[in-house]
């Protein structure tokens, strides 16, 4: 426990986001302090003697030497309980919503609330009994949250190893901090249990052991799901130059993704990307419930602008919440956007403390913070005595300087994820959107996944393999076009570009902002691969019988595969089975004029 | 805030003087970022900031640079506050130097308040996204990467191009259809030669924008390190007119590529490690608190928009001021020099050029409801046009089919018709939209994938005439 302490150290050094003060003694390492005459929170980051470095998390212009730094005995953490859905924090949870209210649509300094609110009155249902033996991880009861989240557990405290239930309340509505419960945890220890709860965001929240990932993240992106899937649980990065679609790309996981919770942090990015979220949420609907999305959502906003200390805590705090939802046994996924600013704020803090830099200035401990940073991702048994599972899967944007993913950032993401989506300046430029490059990009679940797959749609993962040969094979196809014309070709050459074409203008292309082709379910999604094998597969045999590519490339029932990805998710079937029949008929008519 | 008290503070102790900064010892209490007064021998006062400040040493940089001032005779004055710049009104029409003071020989500002220059982070939650379209008359904008009130939209340039030419002609045409509101137009100059700075008064004058402009001006010949100030005057007062007074405010700042050598200069002063080329690692972050100062906010009637334009050194998109502007800005519209010397006016090339925020600025009620389907089919057909003219240059003409030299073709077109235009050419979107479709009308409708059956019906010349 941390000492408590009357004497307030004094500052002696101010330079931007970073303050130096004395007289600190018995002070923690990344203990929270208040700062100056305005009390602004910051964070001790270094010890040497009495002597303290902070990082502080709002803007320090008019904070001079000689004023206090209060220390606060506790580490820097976050509140979890009911009423974080459908909230919108900055980096260190101040609730947006509330200060607007306070302070009008400027941030202003020094303002503290409460980022759970006080008087809202939550309905809790307890399953748990007096008497009962608990455990850390323990149910006690549920809190309805939000139309989404029916089931927000309110769970004992990690801390408590064993315990008897004295006391629990009844059914009924209350406050984030009544008590509702009180553990025995024998020599005359009686812990109390309200609603709320606080836990230091940079320490990672207990479980019980990582399990296996076996179950796909279904996003609902034709190329992710059937090319380069990301499990449940698992980490991918998105790297990509300024308007290669990063952004859109979040969004549209975040929307579609089919978790439980999705955490959303804006870090260190554009203001109006934070309105949009928040203007169009509420009106998106969730495919499976047809709820507003807004009710699963959380969102951390530190834009650009705002304080880069706090833009450093914002992707642990976003974490830490994703944890808490984990630990219920919920699928939680957190997308941050993007980490390379998080990096940056790094480097500005390591800058301004003097240490010896490492490449590109990045501070030599970079590396490892990315991977601690990742390795909080992950499916888990969770802590308490029933089974319970749940997973946190992590989706980084990072921001390479030029679109050069050698430099330091991506290289290290790189190192620790095991999803790679390439985003391609040269495609976005083409307007082909998701501009994620089928050549470089890589899923490490791709194989364990296909077994998941392959239960569904059989040929699932043979459907897929296709795809990926037919879009290796255009490639050469398409270096020797350049280097000798097209009439090089032959027929059957020029039907696999066709069919490369096809899939990659009428399949992998999908628009995020069309209502029937931003969300593709995983039917639709198999459907679309296997009208587009079969009409290869039969065009093969027609061009192996003379009959030229662009004859069949002029049926009606060809051309109709480019308008395919328009067809709602609900009516696909339909139209699957119809346009199946009218390729086989258009293509059959072939064969007979060539017999003729 | 708290309620300091604000005490003027003197010292004497000026112990070194390095590039833009000024070392001062034995300084007690003095703030972060405190606006300081720099009094010389001769009694010329200079301005400055606190960068870093302990108790036995502050480090100021000085705006105006600190060529002629001495260890001894400098008197250092700490105000005990921000940098305030007094706005009212009555700045519209007027004409400052890049520190905010009257040039234009007129009287003195009278303030209705004092606003702190480097404003304050606009809440998210508060932040009305931007979807009222822009009408700059230029196809290659409006039709292609439409600019909405309330974005942040880059030209991105190269020496010797005529990006001064459009961004004069987007001021003198820009509007909001069907609308009467107030619009202003706020010019900040870095370090641009005064044949620059003339063309762009004369510019507003002729069209009659000076009216309705307020100009800051730093040119090439003043200070290097108040460019760091020019533009935080010129946004503090546009933030002061679109949410205090309900104005339309459109800034324009040329060239950021000065700015950033302003930063880079102070930062070597400071002897800071640096990050790529020589910039200071917290660039973006810097970059970030200039342009993110644009928006429309919920329950105000005024927006800003702001249009900096940049040089990019050789002409590299990849070079850390484009870069990072890039990735903060809502979009980028690149000046191209291959078009430019083809001469083709404006020669914007719209492939790499994009507008973010241009989906929600676009459609029936804003533009027209074939907009979105029509640019998407005009960037396929471009896009599939220059990559065959790539084809042509290696393998020659005769090898392509058909449909190959159609697309040439059309890409040709597009070029002479739809992105080209008079300097003074004010094109309304239908006549851009229209344009597009003449282009897109040599194609038979099979190939038009990215247009909706029914939009072609109403839309496509050939069903229109018949009509």
């Amino acid at each position: 426990m941390l000492n408590q302490r009357l004497k307030h150290g004094i500052i002696t050094k101010v330079v931007g986001p970073v303050i130096f003060a004395e007289n600190m003694e018995n002070i923690a390492m990344y203990e929270m302090v208040k700062v100056g005459l305005d009390k602004i929170i910051g964070e001790v980051i270094r010890i040497e003697g009495n002597n303290a470095v902070i990082q502080v998390y709002e803007d320090t212009t008019g904070v001079s030497p000689g004023e206090p730094v209060e220390p606060t005995g506790s580490l820097l953490s976050v509140e979890l309980g009911p009423g974080l859905l459908n909230q919108i924090f900055d980096g260190i949870q101040r609730p947006l919503t509330i200060l607007e209210k306070e302070s009008g649509f400027f941030i202003k300094r020094g303002r503290y609330p409460e980022a759970l609110p006080r008087n809202m009155k939550w309905p809790f249902v307890p399953i748990k009994k007096e008497a009962d033996r608990v455990t850390a991880g323990d149910i006690l009861g549920y809190v309805k949250e939000s139309p989404l989240l029916e089931k927000h557990a309110i769970m004992v405290p990690p801390h408590i190893k064993e315990g008897k239930l004295s006391y629990i309340i009844k059914e009924g509505e209350y406050t984030v901090e009544e008590i509702i419960a009180k553990i025995d945890c024998g020599q005359n220890n009686i812990v109390e249990v309200s609603m709320i709860t606080k836990w230091p965001i940079r320490k990672p929240r207990p479980i019980k052991r990582r399990v296996s990932t076996y179950l796909p993240l279904i996003t609902g992106q034709r190329i992710i799901d059937a090319l380069f899937p990301i499990a449940k649980g698992g980490t991918a990065a998105i790297p990509g130059g300024f308007g290669t679609g990063k952004t859109v790309m979040q969004h549209q996981l975040a929307q579609w993704a089919d978790a439980n919770v999705i955490v959303y942090i804006g870090c260190g990015e554009r203001g109006n990307e934070m309105a949009e979220v928040l203007e169009r949420f509420p009106e998106l609907k969730d495919p499976r419930s047809g709820l507003p999305l807004i009710n699963r959502t959380i969102l951390i906003a530190n834009v650009s602008n705002m304080p880069i200390a706090a833009r450093e805590a914002s992707i642990y705090t976003g974490m830490t919440i994703a944890e808490y939802y984990r630990d219920m046994g919920y699928d939680v996924a957190l997308m941050a956007d993007s980490t390379s600013r998080w990096a940056e704020a790094l480097r500005e803090i390591s800058g301004r403390l003097e240490e010896m830099p490492g490449e590109e200035g990045y501070p030599a401990y970079l590396a490892s913070r990315i991977a601690e940073f990742y390795e909080r991702a992950g499916r888990c048994e969770v802590l308490g005595s029933d089974e319970r599972y749940g997973s946190i899967s992590v989706i980084g944007a990072v921001s390479p300087p030029g679109a050069d993913f050698s430099e330091p950032v991506t290289q290290s993401t790189l190192r620790v994820v095991k999803v790679f989506w390439a985003l391609d300046t040269n495609l976005a430029q083409r307007r082909h959107f998701p501009a994620i490059n089928w050549l470089t990009s890589y899923s490490l679940y791709k194989n364990d996944l296909d077994l998941w797959f392959a239960k569904i749609f059989p040929d699932w993962p043979n459907l897929t393999k296709e795809i990926m040969q037919v879009l290796q094979e255009e490639e050469e196809l398409i270096e020797i076009v350049r280097l000798v014309g097209p009439d090089a070709l032959s027929e059957t050459q020029k039907l696999i570009l066709e069919y490369a074409r096809k899939i990659r203008e009428d399949y992998l292309m999908q628009q995020a902002y069309s209502p029937t082709d931003s969300y593709c379910d995983l039917k639709k999604n198999y459907h679309m691969m296997s009208l587009l094998s079969y009409f290869y597969n039969t065009a093969k045999a027609l061009v192996d019988n003379g009959i030229p590519v662009s004859k069949i490339n002029s049926l009606p029932a060809v051309q109709e595969l480019g308008r395919m990805k328009f067809v709602p998710n609900e009516e696909f079937e339909s139209f699957y089975h119809n346009l199946r029949e009218r390729l086989k008929s258009d293509l059959s008519s072939l064969t007979k004029g060539v017999k003729s | 805030m708290t309620l300091k008290p604000v005490i003027a503070k003197e010292f004497k102790t000026v112990s070194a003087i390095s590039g833009p900064l000024l070392f001062v010892q034995k300084t007690r209490n003095i703030a972060y970022g405190e606006y300081v007064e720099i009094i010389s021998q001769d009694g010329s006062v200079r301005r400055g900031q606190v960068l870093e400040t302990s108790f036995e040493m502050a480090v100021v940089q000085v705006f105006e640079g600190t060529g002629g001032l001495s260890r001894e005779h400098t008197v250092v004055r700490f105000t005990g506050e921000p940098l305030r710049f007094p706005v009212s009104t009555d700045v519209i029409g007027r004409m400052f130097n890049g520190s905010g003071k009257v040039i234009d020989g007129g009287p003195p500002i009278i303030p209705k308040e004092k606003l702190d220059v480097n404003g304050a982070p606009i809440n998210p939650k508060s932040r009305a996204y931007p979807t009222d379209f822009i009408q700059t008359g230029i196809s290659a904008i409006d039709g292609m990467n439409t600019l909405s009130r309330g974005q942040k939209l880059p030209l991105f340039s190269g020496n010797g191009l005529p990006h001064n030419e459009i961004a004069a002609q987007i001021a003198r045409q820009a509007k909001v259809r069907k609308t009467e509101e107030k619009f202003l137009l706020i010019f900040a100059a870095l370090g641009i030669t005064a044949d620059e700075a003339r063309f762009f008064r004369n510019s507003f004058e002729e069209s009659g924008a000076l009216s309705r402009s307020i100009l800051f001006l730093n040119l090439a010949q003043d200070p290097t390190i108040e460019r760091i100030l020019t533009p935080r005057l010129a946004l503090t007062t546009a933030e002061y007119l679109a949410f205090e007074e309900d104005y339309h405010v459109l800034v324009i700042i040329t060239d950021m590529t000065n700015y950033c050598e302003a930063l880079r200069e102070i930062s070597a002063a400071r002897e800071e490690v640096p990050g790529r080329r020589g910039y200071p690692g917290y660039m973006y972050t810097d970059l970030a608190t200039i342009y993110e100062r644009t928006g429309r906010v919920v329950g105000k009637n005024g927006s800003i928009t702001q249009m900096p334009i940049l040089t990019m050194p050789n002409d590299d998109i990849t070079h850390p001021i484009p870069d990072l502007t890039g990735y903060i800005t809502e979009g980028q519209i690149i000046v191209d020099r291959a078009l430019h010397r083809r001469g083709i006016y404006p020669p914007i090339d719209v492939l790499p050029s994009l507008s973010r925020l241009m989906k929600e600025a676009i459609g029936p009620n804003k533009t027209r409801d074939d907009h979105k389907e029509l640019s998407d089919q005009l960037y396929y057909m471009y896009a599939e046009g220059r990559s065959l003219r790539e084809l042509v240059a290696v393998v020659g003409e005769e090898a392509l089919t058909e449909r190959d030299h159609m697309y040439l073709k059309a890409a040709d077109r597009f070029e002479r018709e739809f992105i080209s235009q008079g300097r003074y050419e004010e094109r309304s979107i239908e006549q851009t939209l229209d344009i597009g479709w003449n282009i897109l009308s040599s194609f038979p409708e099979s190939e038009l994938k990215r247009i909706s059956l029914s939009t072609i019906q109403k839309y496509h010349p050939a069903k229109r005439h018949k009509v």
